[in-house]
């Protein structure tokens, strides 16, 4: 009973300390709107005892959200990582003194990362509100859940390409530079609307949760694989989460233009197979839901 | 929170191994999911509502100079008070202390993280004041964007290599709870009110822009320490 005291106490005491760096941080945001509201717009602030309250809320919140990135975040990004990449874990426990790495031995690392962004992505609130928009503006040719499943994809290929990156050590650059120039030439070719958005999606999804265990599990992982250094290895994995999904949205919006187009000049041809050929299309492809939406719609409006 | 499914998942299916500090996990996860409901419950009910009108109110007023003073502060205090960036920058200190880039002392790793923030908020607000005159003027974004990549590029061949994973992942954690909705606020608020702007192609970008510049600014500023 009394070490848990001690340790109650120690919480209140790192609770405390956080609280007031937190204050540090916050102050400027407050600073410049209220600032700018009474000396250039100079109306008084609507609802003041709303937004103090509000304001109180949103310190509280941060230091415990800061207390708790501490505490479970970080340590489990860097665990997850450390026990993934364990020789013993590996190769199993009769081979663990055999130090033969290769890239391949790390498939687990990679299935993680790729779970992780995947999942996280998926649930992503603003992700959604986006993809509402979005569907509302390209007139359904964008289904919600196409772009939302673009954008996971996006960001679960970008995470495990990074941890990839950080097992075998090549300079993060060269992989940066590669996909600038993909982004580049397709913008020219993705549908205009879209390069916005797709620019956007980028910075969008990579959430509060995410990115401190997304750092963690890339800073852990240069410290266990051999031969890496947590300084110049363990980050990048975020750079890669924020440049795959403008790719994949953009891709998406391809394959979504292409598709209505081609479904369109075969229901003017009117030919009796295109359901099946169309049908036998849509397995191989990497979006499959959105498909039998886009579909109706199209037929509606040839009719 | 898919990420807890994912983690016990891997955790008991994959690794077979029980979480150390399972009681301190639980606590630590507990603190998390209550510190981001409060954060978002107090964002929605104080700043967003301010920020908000502001970002309208401006838009509307007309002033180029107050709306770019404006833009610029806007960029650099939401960027300021990013949680994920405080995290983030304090484990990157963390990190160059550990490897001897910087003294191991909290005061180095302090300013460290400091400069850090302080750079990836300046170059924010930069981004912003940059996207609000590309709104203003209707240019089209693309190549804005391509010429920050060059922009990137060239600097990435001068920047010393242990800051090029920190700068480059900047770019991605500046823009999340805070920066993204005031900033999108501003950015549509602002493309609706000016006539022949389309909110969806011209009101979108801002966030692009917020990601691309504390890349170019981080290398710079690595490059001056």
């Amino acid at each position: 009973m009394g070490a848990f005291i001690v340790e109650f106490v120690a919480y209140i005491d790192r609770f405390i300390e956080i609280l007031s760096h937190t204050i540090d941080d916050v102050i400027p945001i407050l600073v410049i709107l209220v600032g700018f509201q009474l000396f250039v717009i100079r109306k008084k602030i609507p609802n003041v005892k709303r937004v103090a309250t509000g304001f109180f809320f949103v310190l509280i919140g941060l230091a415990f959200f800061l207390q708790g990135l501490e505490q479970t975040l970080f340590p489990i990004g860097r665990l997850m990582a450390a026990q993934l990449t364990d020789p013993s874990f590996i190769f199993g426990h009769e081979m663990a003194s055999n130090f033969t790495f290769n890239w391949q031995d790390y498939y687990w690392v990679y299935i993680f990362a790729f779970a992780i962004g995947f999942s996280t992505t998926i649930a992503e609130p603003s992700l959604l509100a986006v993809a509402i928009k979005a569907k509302e503006v390209s007139g359904g040719a964008i289904g919600t859940w196409g772009l939302r499943l673009a954008v996971a994809l996006g960001v679960a290929i970008g995470i495990s390409l990074g941890t990839f990156r950080i097992v075998t050590g090549y300079p993060i650059h060269w992989f940066i530079i590669f996909g600038y120039i993909i982004v580049v030439i397709q913008t020219f070719y993705a549908p205009k609307m879209i390069v916005p958005l797709a620019y956007d999606s980028g910075g969008v999804t990579t959430s509060t949760v995410t990115v401190p265990l997304v750092a963690a599990l890339g800073l852990g992982l240069a410290e266990t694989v051999p031969g890496r250094s947590a300084l110049i290895d363990g980050f990048g994995l975020i750079a890669f989460a924020s440049l795959f999904p403008i790719m994949s949205v953009m891709a998406y919006a391809q394959i979504a233009e292409y598709r209505s187009l081609k479904a369109q000049r075969r229901y003017a041809q009117n030919r009796p197979d295109d359901q099946e050929s169309v049908s036998d299309e849509s397995d191989s492809s990497t979006n499959p839901i959105p498909k039998p939406q886009k579909q109706t719609n199209s037929t509606s409006g040839e009719k | 929170m898919p990420i807890i499914l994912v983690i016990a998942f891997f955790q008991i299916a994959v690794l077979q191994q029980p979480l150390p500090n399972i009681l301190d996990l639980l606590i630590g996860t507990f603190f998390v999911v209550l510190g981001l409901t409060f954060f978002i419950y107090g964002l929605e009910m104080g700043l967003f509502p301010i920020g908000e009108s502001m970002a309208y109110d401006f838009a509307k007023k007309g002033s180029v100079v107050w709306l770019l003073l404006f833009s610029f502060a806007l960029g650099f205090g939401t960027t300021i008070a990013e949680p994920a960036l405080i995290a983030v920058s304090a484990e990157a200190s963390k990190v160059a202390a550990t490897a001897g880039a910087i003294t191991n002392t909290t005061v180095a790793m302090k300013e460290y993280a400091d400069g850090l923030r302080l750079t990836v908020a300046l170059s924010v607000g930069f981004a912003i004041v940059l996207g609000v005159f590309r709104i203003l003027k209707g240019w089209p974004i693309h190549w804005f964007i391509i010429g920050g990549y060059i922009l990137v590029v060239i600097i990435t061949g001068f920047a010393p290599e242990e800051i090029i994973g920190i700068a480059y992942d900047s770019g991605g954690v500046t823009t999340s709870t805070i920066t993204v909705p005031l900033v999108t606020a501003l950015g549509v608020g602002l493309a609706s009110s000016i006539k022949g702007r389309n909110p969806m192609i011209d009101g979108f970008g801002l966030i692009a822009f917020a990601s691309l510049t504390p890349m170019i600014f981080v290398m710079i500023y690595g490059m001056a320490i």
